[in-house]
């Protein structure tokens, strides 16, 4: 029963990770309708640049971890965002209306760049933290077994829902995700009514890859270490939770996040370690099958 | 786009100097931003393990500065070939010109693929570059059955690959069969998993396609990387048996192939040997593939491309369509993989990683979704462009994923042409994959 506990806080936390990523997948997918590859990586270099700014301010002497971390926050979500104004503006926007395949082999290859770019400019090996935020509460201690809720992950999940409910509310309530929520039905009708199209698009991947630097700096809080290669399997598992939520809901994707990071952690520590993607990818594929729509999206009607 | 509109009606006399100044310098504060921590700082474990970081600003000014002076000639350059825009007819004779040559293309390569082996007999490296770029347009052609044909998205191709590879090296490891007899059974047996794959995905279309092909990809490399017992995890298998010449093994010994023609021993000649087995393979693909087109099932896989809806409704089982398809092509992908083993006689889980499927699928874009000489070209450049990169060896997939992204923006239809249908009414109509969205008619 500790055990489970402990499986239970572990997968929330991951789940929220996952969560926070598949927001940036959920959001793109509902304005363009197109799979955002690059997004695991976008994911990717939020990390390394909040591994770089943390390592800097470090050295700088700063020494209050609350400081710290809102610095590393705010410097990592504003470059990141960059990177997604960057990405969309170079990759997708002159691509909008050409056919089909064009934009996802065009995400793909800005996928390769993103990540190789990582790799190019920071070098190929893995890069440890010392730990950010270091130690926890102990919530139960029978015999040889202790349940830990470390201050990381108290940090992730409130983070994740804090970032929800804000996002939740700017779509729901302000103009910009109003004019978003007007581009998803109709773009060209949204444009004749004075929607700015190309900036509300442009805005949507700014929050997006702003979203995904949150994740990486909680990634990297959470496990200590980023790498180039980690936005690849990540980004995945994000599109699955955001796909298992149903597309183009913010909470659905969380929700998804959520289930994903659950899964994995219970399949982690009941059956086995290696096996722990081959389940993840499993689930996309039959939740694809069985469940395209997910737990809380539309039907999408099929027209001639 | 505020910029264009500002550019062509500036197209008049002279350049407008303030507006390409304030949008290069504008990329500049941009690219400030997104190098200052990647590329500004350095980071790499200490000697104590601990992380320490040095900067490299010199590189960041650089860099920045090479994306100013970049951006105000890419401005320059674009004012320049907007004002020249006049169109250019081109004569009646060059353009037939232009016409022959595309028709007496296909056999010139073909003629030239025969012939390299004899022009580059003591060029062990070219031959090698000719087998690989045989494999890709093998590789290449099988995939374009499922993309360019009926196009169905897939981006796990290198799993049946991957099914083919291990399928021989396995069954010659294990039970010692002769590559002859693997080479069909491999294509079977990956056909099969094509199947396996194409049921589950029947009713999925366009991007959510991609992305479950793409797991099922992972999904196959994973197993194979973690079945230890089976296909020795991450190690791979070794010493997986060489092809013989029907029967005569290219070895220098009594018995061996140039021992029983009466010729000197040369390891080239199980080069060259390999070199015609591919040549043979991708041709066979080839003739397999365009007497499929003009077969019911070819037309039906075109139509499915063009309009799914409209297919159904004219009574064409989509199921045996999609399923088809996806066996044809992972059938061919197989028969590649198990000569990829033979000739490398070493596989690992580390060869077929998605990249290799990306790469496969940029050869079938890059080649005009459909186009077989296409594609065939889009192999021969692609695998030239990586050979010539190979001294920058770290930058090379950086610059591929850059190719790619440029390719699509610059010629999103393919490098060398788009097949059109087989067969289609007198009066065409306005309908082509590039009119109609995907999973909307």
């Amino acid at each position: 029963m500790d055990y489970f506990i402990q499986q239970l806080i572990n997968g929330i936390a991951l789940g929220s990770i996952y969560g926070l990523i598949a927001i940036g997948y959920t959001m793109v997918y509902g304005i363009i309708g197109m799979i955002n590859f690059a997004h695991g990586d976008v994911f990717m270099t939020g990390g390394f640049i909040a591994m770089i700014s943390f390592l800097v301010l470090v050295s700088f002497g700063i020494t209050s971890i609350p400081l710290v971390l809102l610095l590393v926050l705010l410097i990592a979500m504003a470059t990141t965002a960059l990177y997604g104004w960057t990405i969309e503006r170079v990759a997708y926007r002159p691509l909008r209306h050409s056919f089909r395949l064009a934009p996802m082999l065009s995400a793909i290859g800005m996928s390769f760049v993103l990540s190789n770019f990582a790799q190019v400019s920071q070098g190929a090996k893995v890069k440890p933290v010392p730990p950010i935020v270091p130690g926890g509460f102990t919530l139960l201690d029978r015999g040889g077994f202790s349940v830990q809720l470390s201050y990381v992950q108290i940090i992730v999940v409130l983070t994740t829902v804090a970032l929800l409910a804000i996002f939740t509310f700017i779509v729901s309530r302000t103009r910009l995700g109003r004019d978003m929520r007007a581009c998803e039905q109709d773009q060209t009708m949204a444009a004749l009514l004075g929607v700015d199209v190309n900036k509300t698009i442009s805005m949507t991947f700014v929050i997006g890859a702003a979203l995904a630097s949150v994740a990486g700096i909680m990634y990297l809080m959470y496990y200590g270490l980023v790498d180039f290669f980690m936005g690849f399997v990540a980004g995945i598992k994000a599109f699955t939770a955001a796909v298992l939520g149903g597309i183009g809901s913010l909470p659905g994707a969380v929700l998804g996040g959520l289930a994903i990071g659950l899964i994995e952690t219970f399949w982690s520590a009941y059956f086995s370690i290696e096996y722990k993607d081959v389940a993840a990818f499993s689930i996309l594929i039959v939740v694809l099958i069985f469940l395209p729509t997910g737990i809380l999206g539309r039907p999408e009607i099929e027209k001639v | 786009m505020a910029g264009s509109e500002h550019a062509s009606a500036a197209v008049s006399a002279r350049p407008d100097f303030v507006f390409i100044l304030k949008k290069s310098v504008l990329s500049a504060v941009v690219a400030f931003g997104l190098f200052l921590f990647m590329i500004g700082v350095r980071t790499d474990a200490g000697s104590n393990g601990e992380l320490v970081y040095w900067t490299r600003f010199a590189d960041l000014a650089t860099i920045v500065s090479i994306v100013f002076v970049g951006g105000f000639a890419l401005e320059l350059a674009r004012w320049a070939l907007g004002r020249g825009q006049i169109a250019v007819a081109m004569p009646p004779q060059l353009a037939s010109g232009l016409q022959t040559l595309r028709r007496a293309l296909a056999p010139a390569l073909l003629g030239f693929a025969l012939l390299v082996p004899v022009m580059f007999y003591n060029q062990r490296y070219l031959l090698d570059l000719g087998i690989l770029v045989l494999t890709y347009v093998m590789l290449g052609w099988g995939l374009n059955v499922v993309v360019g044909l009926a196009g169905l998205l897939d981006l796990g191709y290198v799993a049946f690959y991957a099914v083919g590879a291990y399928s021989y090296a396995l069954l010659a490891t294990t039970f010692g069969l002769s590559f002859w007899i693997c080479l069909p059974v491999a294509g079977i047996l990956a056909a099969f998993w094509g199947v396996l794959l194409g049921f589950p995905v029947l009713r999925l279309r366009g991007d959510y396609l991609a992305i479950v092909t793409l797991a099922f990809g992972e999904i196959v490399r994973l197993i194979l990387i973690n079945w230890q017992t089976l296909t020795g995890g991450p190690n791979g298998i070794a010493s997986i048996p060489r092809p013989s010449f029907f029967g005569l093994p290219f070895t220098a010994d009594e018995g061996g192939f140039a021992d029983v023609f009466g010729i000197e021993f040369s390891p080239t000649h199980r080069i060259v040997f390999l070199y015609y087995v591919i040549l043979v393979l991708a041709l066979l693909t080839n003739w397999v593939t365009i007497r499929l087109r003009g077969l019911p099932i070819g037309r039906a896989w075109e139509a499915l491309r063009e309009d799914e809806i409209a297919c159904r409704s004219l009574g064409i089982n989509t199921t045996t369509t999609k399923l088809t398809a996806f066996a044809t092509g992972a059938m061919f992908g197989g028969i590649a993989g198990a000569f990829f083993a033979t000739r490398q006689g070493f596989i690992s889980p580390e060869s077929f990683s998605f990249v290799e499927s990306a790469f496969v699928l940029a050869i079938v874009v890059l080649g005009g979704l459909g186009s077989q000489i296409g594609v065939a070209l889009a192999a021969l450049t692609m695998i030239g462009g990586t050979e010539l990169f190979r001294g920058l060896e770290q930058y090379r997939m950086l610059v591929f994923g850059f190719a790619m992204v440029l390719l699509m923006i610059w010629r999103p239809r393919g490098l060398i042409g788009h097949r059109a249908p087989t067969v289609f009414l007198h009066q065409r109509t306005m309908i082509s994959a590039a009119l109609v969205k995907e999973g909307h008619g």
